[in-house]
């Protein structure tokens, strides 16, 4: 019967990657800001590429639609680069949009039909309203879940109170996720909040100050974070802090059929494990504090590369709310079910730490623009493992496996990619 | 007698009667709640509605204070949030609801694992009667 190989017919590579500055742009719309990545990716090919080699284009994108009401965004932007006539896809896994058209561009090389494709996403969510951008995204949730008034920081509010009940954890715990991912962000200039906690802190002081009014003694970041005139509640137990902001941005990257890639570069990456899952609602899920679409994306990516958790050595992980980041490093075999909330406090997914997670500032810095952040996590893998990351740089000795991991709506759509430098 | 459509449409149908229904597989017996169509542990296709008895407990919850726009309408906000969350069926499967009865202003009172039991919230929108699955502490 069925073999389930799950390996490529042929090796894939990337061979270029960029991204744009991720924020809130009144003056820049979804084209501009894709420019800006294509642009990037299109410099980043070492030895160069002539644009008019791409033989097709699979771009994420959740919801535009909603959003600023414009639809059918892949043939938007294959006349943008000049790609039409050739063909181009859009992907819709929500949160995890631009990962699966990243995995469908692979697949697409690894068929033998394609040696060049461009994969990528792009999202336009600051033009809507919080209330408009807070429906939008509801419209990602399981009909059951939206249906009665979830939101997406709800969804995750009740992951946090079902592991806070289950592994004594608490908001404390979430605090220094939060901590952890800012002290990564200054160092990245595409971060749409480029400052560390403490500093935003100082800024949030020198306001007060400015207005007149009471400076509260916060001594430390702990402090601010547990003041709730600071740090207000949004679904309890997500605060302000635990949740990413609302962005726009683009990244892309460019695949080449493995055997070709040194035409392009001496420093290509292997796809060397790419996987996928679904997930369903609270209601049908195996458990509350675990993620069965990561699951079964990593198992997927580990059995495709052969290569075990403890052989990742440093990983984007989706933490569009801090809770999200310790499911996920437990999920993806990191760290044990239950340990996942202590080890941001100890140091050990610190950018110097044994394991950095989110040397990118995750999410919650650098920020989320939903259909272009799996791609905007391969390229910060891309930087880390060209040795081109700056003052972000991970640096351990041989630095070649890298992942992402990249969750959409309430955990229905997950997808966990290994990239490799050989 | 025609048999009775399972679907989304048909459970919200019951919800505005006061039942909150599931459905079995004849085949298997495993039952599920919200229904399904078909049984996804046999694929039996051959599925009957069961009215569930309404009593949990409380699984996980959230309170929010920023809700969609029909939360707005209903009048919560920063100042009086709402609390949703998921209930485990004592029939062994769970439900998202909103959660009645308890203080949201002060979210540590609410204790993961209370037992609750069923409440319908019966709301009209647009002339037609719509109603949201709640539970409420025991």
């Amino acid at each position: 019967m069925l073999k389930k190989r799950k390996k490529l017919g042929r090796g894939v590579a990337v061979i270029g990657a960029g991204m744009s500055k991720f924020g809130m742009f009144r003056d820049k719309d979804s084209k501009d800001l894709f420019a800006e990545a294509f642009n990037e990716t299109i410099a980043s090919v070492d030895k160069g590429v002539d644009p008019n080699e791409i033989e097709a284009l699979y771009l994420g994108n959740f919801s535009n639609d909603f959003f600023v009401r414009q639809a059918h965004w892949g043939a938007m932007i294959s006349d943008l680069i000049g790609l039409a006539p050739k063909p181009a896809t859009r992907t819709e896994g929500a949160c995890a949009s631009s990962a699966l058209a990243f995995r469908e561009g692979v697949f697409a090389i690894a068929s033998g039909f394609y040696d060049m494709v461009l994969v990528g996403g792009v999202e336009e969510m600051s033009k809507s309203s919080s209330t408009e951008v807070a429906e939008g995204l509801a419209l990602a949730t399981v009909p059951y879940e939206g249906k009665v008034g979830f939101t997406f920081p709800g969804v995750f509010g009740v992951i946090a109170t079902a592991y806070f009940a289950k592994y004594g954890a608490s908001h404390r715990d979430l605090m220094n996720i939060t901590i952890k991912s800012h002290k990564n962000a200054p160092f990245n200039p595409k971060s749409q909040i480029p400052f560390t906690v403490l500093e935003l802190m100082h800024a949030k002081i020198e306001s007060l100050k400015k207005k007149g009014r009471p400076v509260p003694e916060w001594k430390n970041e702990i402090d601010f974070l547990s003041d709730p005139g600071a740090n207000p509640s949004i679904a309890w137990p997500m605060h302000l802090y635990d949740c990413c902001p609302i962005s726009d941005g683009a990244s892309c990257m460019l695949l080449v059929a493995e055997d070709l890639a040194k035409n392009f570069t001496d420093k290509p990456l292997s796809v060397a494990g790419i996987g996928q899952g679904s997930g369903r609602g609270f209601h049908a899920a195996p458990s509350l504090t675990s993620f069965e679409a990561t699951k079964n994306a990593a198992e997927e990516a580990y059995n495709m590369s052969g290569f075990k958790p403890e052989d990742i050595q440093f990983s984007e992980v989706h933490d569009c709310f801090s809770i999200a980041e310790i499911i996920h490093t437990e999920d993806l075999g990191f760290f044990k079910p239950g340990e996942g909330f202590k080890v941001a406090e100890e140091g050990l997914t610190a950018l110097n730490g044994p394991m950095p997670i989110n040397t990118s500032g995750g999410l919650k810095s650098k920020g989320h623009p939903v259909g272009a952040t799996g791609t905007s996590q391969l390229f910060e893998v891309w930087k880390q493992l060209r040795n081109e990351a700056g003052e972000r740089q991970v640096k351990k000795n041989n630095l070649r496996i890298g992942a992402a991991h990249n969750l959409g709506g309430t955990g229905g759509t997950c997808t966990f990619t290994i990239l490799e430098r050989k | 007698m025609e048999t009775e459509n399972i679907s989304d449409i048909s459970y919200e149908k019951y919800l505005n009667e006061d039942k909150l229904m599931g459905s079995r597989c004849k085949k298997c017996g495993e039952l599920y709640a919200p229904p399904r169509p078909i049984c996804i542990k046999c694929y039996g296709t051959d599925m009957e509605l069961v009215e569930m008895k309404g009593d949990g407990k409380l699984a996980a919850f959230t309170c929010i204070s920023v809700g969609p726009p029909f939360m707005v309408e209903e009048g919560f906000d920063r100042k009086n949030p709402y609390c949703v969350g998921v209930v485990e069926l004592e029939e062994g499967t769970r439900v998202d609801a909103r959660i009645e009865g308890v203080d949201t202003g002060k979210p540590e009172t609410i204790k993961v694992g209370m037992p609750v039991s069923v409440h319908f919230l019966h709301r009209e929108k647009n002339n037609t009667q719509i109603t949201y699955l709640a539970f409420k502490p025991k």
